[in-house]
């Protein structure tokens, strides 16, 4: 029987020292990550033939909309259960992801992706869900580059992928930016368009990009967060600038 | 007032936002973070009878098709209410932003589903249900910055708090990272938790789908509602980890489900039911791709499967409408769908069957609310398609409205409820955990799962036979004896989501015990539940919710009559358009009217 290879770096809590453990587990077709992960559930035994504990990690739907399953795979953060075994070279190499501090295993608390739209006001401001009748006409142009953006699942390559998010930075990182243009799109969404232009100006707001362009490559969704991030440039250049003339 | 939601998908944070409207203040606790729960795998669409396309179609109408579509085994008024709620909810939905497909006007579109004849299903491509979650999240978190509500996100519900007087004052949750049990106190709660799908391991739910919180308040004495009845879905990629699904949106946009018969195509589907054609009600594919992979045995290869072929459409108008859904064949089945038809077999899919409810989503236990797909109310014996997300929404509303009126007549107010009601239930969820810790068996608990996966999927999905149900019963009692031998394989006190997944199964095999039991009393076919033996649905006997109550033994039931007062219930067909139906049938009853007539005279 065909077998694959993982090689899985772990850690029981934030407070201990990180460890390697290798896995072999039976090819099946069409095996993603997922599955192989699934497999050691049931035979938690690493290929030295020692007992240990089951992997944790983090998932969901297992058809990649929900964002929770991202980790390093390979060296590239990516969602592990569209990563296919026979596309992938063995050993698999699964690590979780940097930027984000680690609960356990390949779990990680990205807790600081839903904070950032908290601050950079992430809604349309409607009066309320009684009823109001229809929403605004929108044109199918604009929707169709609207729709994109508001697949982000909030997963987290970009951030992983960009060396402007770091511990050293308070940088929101290219998802914030991304709905920042989501909502200012939007005909309701953009009376409170200078609102969310003020909250990415400053401190770990736009400025603090460096236009590395890594993010847009690993993003799942292919968001063209680089020519999002360069038009949200303009804005806010505008936006002080016109602050400036009339204070 | 205070009100815990648990469960934030649709329905739970559609119940929050209403909550906050009317200054409830709101613990929301959720096993994933909101954002991520299940409700994202939504594809098609969200039924509303809007009617922009010129079909004449109302929310009658769809009142009538969702009851047709469930064979009349939902009460009646409240799926009504659903109906007419349903273009305001759309509308809402739009003001929130979320990005529906447009038409050249800048209009809503509207595509068809199962069980319909006319364009009743706004949509946003293919991941409606993300969109629509969104919209919702992002709202709960504008609440969340005004104070109004707190989330406890990766917290595992484990039981309601219910006092001497049998009323429910809060839950009992715990924190999945540092282990800590704690109670809620609350004048409610509202269950939101979603499917069961994890019952049946591969279907089209997402993972952490186990359906444990609501059988832990049906073993605290709610009862469950008609658990036989299971949706299986007809067009899913079969898969070691998911059975991942194929949209039914992608029939209503022009896709033909084929196999080879003589060596030709042939369109079995559109042969059998020439008025519905592909789309019809999902128990109905379903049952017609058995019958001709397992009896006709004319399955692609002789194997378990059909094609689904969206090849004849123009590449790039299916692509702009279906990409979520195609992006998803080729990644898992590795094919290009445009090209070469797509290979599908039924899967388990949706539970109509789920915690029993009144009309104002309230369940046996006062105080204790349900709403969204893990209750009963509005599917009836099998659910038409997108118009779950709806009964999300219209349950979450109902549940946010009423919560407060029921509030309002409480004499005692949660802080005034003695700490020990609290810490008796907390100190019973604490020693069941370390009851937990200590087992030190050989069983794997992961293993006993996928015991039980493959009873559950081959003997109580499509078909039914009784022998095969009393077996699978049999099975289960076996899996809970093994069950006490399980060696947990993780004493860590971090983040151990084996122990947590142990108290999961247990859960899972209560309810699946229920779903059994259920299949097995209902002597009639109807819907999604079909039994060769009793082939044909029995309106004297069995026009009945059944209702399941736990008891340490096994479950008991009862039979509730089911409110047909609106629309008679009529024969469920789909090979002719349901007008000639009514038509006939009114024929029917002017004869036997007449000759009753007749015979009185002569
Ligand atoms: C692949 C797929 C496609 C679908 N497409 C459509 C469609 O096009 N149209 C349609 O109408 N319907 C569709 N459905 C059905 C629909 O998506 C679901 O019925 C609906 O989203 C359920 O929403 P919910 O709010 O009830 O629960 P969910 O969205 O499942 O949310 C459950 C919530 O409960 C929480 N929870 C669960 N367990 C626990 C626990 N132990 N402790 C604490 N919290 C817990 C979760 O964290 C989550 O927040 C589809 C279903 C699937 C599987
Ligand atoms: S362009 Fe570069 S620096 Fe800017 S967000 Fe993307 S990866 Fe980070
Ligand atoms: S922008 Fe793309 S990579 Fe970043 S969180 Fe969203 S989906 Fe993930
Ligand atoms: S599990 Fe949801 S993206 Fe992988």
């Amino acid at each position: 029987m065909k077998e694959v290879l993982l090689k899985i770096k772990r850690q029981d809590n934030p407070q201990t020292k990180p460890y390697w453990e290798e896995f072999k587990v039976p090819l099946t077709p069409k095996m993603n990550v997922i599955s192989c992960l699934l497999e050691i559930q049931k035979n938690p035994v690493n290929v030295k033939g020692q007992q240990t504990t089951p992997i944790v990690w983090d998932c969901n739907c297992l058809e990649e909309v929900c964002g929770a399953c991202t980790m390093i795979i390979n060296g590239i953060a990516r969602q592990a259960c569209a990563a296919l075994v026979e596309n992938l070279t063995q050993p698999i190499v699964l690590q979780p992801l940097t930027k984000f501090p680690l609960v356990r295993d390949l779990m990680v608390d990205r807790i600081k992706m839903f904070e950032n739209l908290k601050k950079i006001r992430a809604w349309v401001p409607i009066d309320g869900t009684y009823y109001l009748g229809p929403g605004p006409k929108v044109s199918q142009s604009v929707q169709e580059k609207v729709y994109p953006i508001s697949t982000c699942m909030t997963c987290g390559c970009c951030m992983e992928a960009c060396p402007y998010v770091n511990n050293k930075s308070n940088y929101m990182g290219p998802t914030a930016m991304a709905q920042v243009y989501l909502f200012n799109s939007h005909p309701t969404g953009a009376m409170e368009k200078e609102k969310r232009l003020d909250a990415i100006t400053g401190d770990g707001g736009i400025a603090d990009c460096g236009k590395a362009l890594n993010c847009e490559r690993v993003c799942p969704k292919e968001i063209p967060l680089v020519s999002i991030i360069g038009e949200l440039n303009r804005q806010t250049t505008f936006r002080s600038f016109s602050r400036w003339l009339f204070k | 007032m205070k009100v815990v939601v648990v469960g934030g998908g649709l329905a739970g944070l559609m119940a929050v936002i209403k909550l906050c409207e009317h200054d409830v203040d709101v613990d929301l606790i959720s096993y994933v973070p909101v954002k991520r729960s299940h409700s994202v795998c939504a594809q098609g669409g969200i039924n509303g009878a809007v009617n922009t396309k010129g079909e004449g179609d109302s929310p009658w109408n769809h009142f009538d098709d969702t009851l047709l579509g469930g064979d009349y085994l939902a009460n009646q008024p409240p799926v009504l209410g659903m109906c007419e709620a349903a273009p305001g909810i759309i509308y809402l939905m739009d003001r929130m932003g979320v990005t529906f497909t447009r038409t050249g006007e800048g209009l809503l579109d509207f595509r068809r589903f199962g069980g319909t004849l006319v364009h009743r299903t706004a949509f946003c491509g293919s991941t409606t249900g993300q969109q629509l979650l969104y919209g919702l999240d992002e709202q709960v978190r504008r609440w969340e910055v005004e104070g109004k509500v707190k989330k406890y996100e990766e917290w595992d519900f484990l039981s309601a708090v219910i006092d001497e007087e049998g009323v429910c004052r809060g839950c009992v949750a715990q924190d999945m990272k540092t282990m800590e049990i704690r109670a809620f106190p609350a004048d409610a709660v509202v269950m939101c938790t979603g499917g069961i799908g994890m019952i049946y391991g591969k279907s089209t739910n997402s993972y952490i789908n186990t359906g444990s919180p609501a059988s832990s308040i049906y073993q605290q004495g709610a009862y469950y509602a008609n658990p036989e009845m299971i949706q299986v879905h007809p067009t899913c990629i079969p898969s070691e980890d998911k059975h991942r699904l194929i949209s039914e949106g992608v029939r209503g946009d022009g896709g033909r489900v084929w196999t080879y018969k003589d060596g030709k195509p042939w369109y079995f589907l559109e042969e059998w039911y020439p008025a519905y054609g592909n789309l019809v009600s999902r128990d109905v594919a379903s049952r017609g791709i058995y019958k001709v992979c397992r009896d006709l045995k004319l399955g692609i290869d002789g194997q378990d499967f059909v094609y689904l072929d969206v090849t004849h459409l123009e590449p790039e108008w299916i692509e702009k409408r279906q990409h979520g859904v195609l992006e998803i064949y080729r990644k898992f089945a590795g094919e290009e769908p445009t090209k070469v038809p797509m290979k599908i077999f039924p899967a388990m899919h949706y539970t109509m069957g789920g915690l029993w409810v009144d009309y104002d989503q309230m369940t046996n236990i006062p105080g204790l609310f349900a709403a969204g797909e893990c209750e009963y109310q509005y599917h009836g014996a099998n659910r038409l398609g997108a118009n779950s997300l709806l009964s999300c929404f219209y349950g979450g509303i109902v549940a946010g409205d009423k919560v407060p009126e029921y509030g309002m007549k409480l004499k005692k107010d949660y802080r005034n409820i003695s700490s020990k009601v609290f810490e008796t239930e907390v100190a019973k969820q604490k020693t069941k955990m370390e009851k937990i810790y200590r087992l030190n068996g050989s069983e794997n608990p992961y293993r006993l799962k996928a015991e039980l996966n493959e009873y559950m999927s081959n003997n109580v999905t499509v078909v039914r036979y009784t022998e095969k149900l009393k077996e699978t019963d049999k099975k289960i009692l076996e899996l809970m004896q093994r069950y006490q031998k399980i060696g947990v394989c993780d004493a860590g006190g971090w983040s151990n989501r084996t122990a947590i997944f142990i108290r999961h199964l247990w859960n899972m095999f209560e309810f699946s015990r229920a779903i059994v039991h259920g299949a097995l009393l209902r002597k009639e076919s109807r819907g999604a539940h079909y039994m060769p033996e009793y082939p044909d649905r029995d309106d004297e006997n069995w026009l009945k919710t059944t209702k399941a109550k736990w008891t340490p033994d096994e479950p008991q039931f009862s039979l509730e009559d089911i409110d047909t007062s609106l629309i008679k219930p009529r024969v469920r067909r789909y090979d002719v358009r349901k007008d000639e139906v009514i038509k006939e049938e009114a024929e029917k009853e002017k004869v036997a009217t007449l000759r009753k007539e007749e015979a009185v005279v002569g």
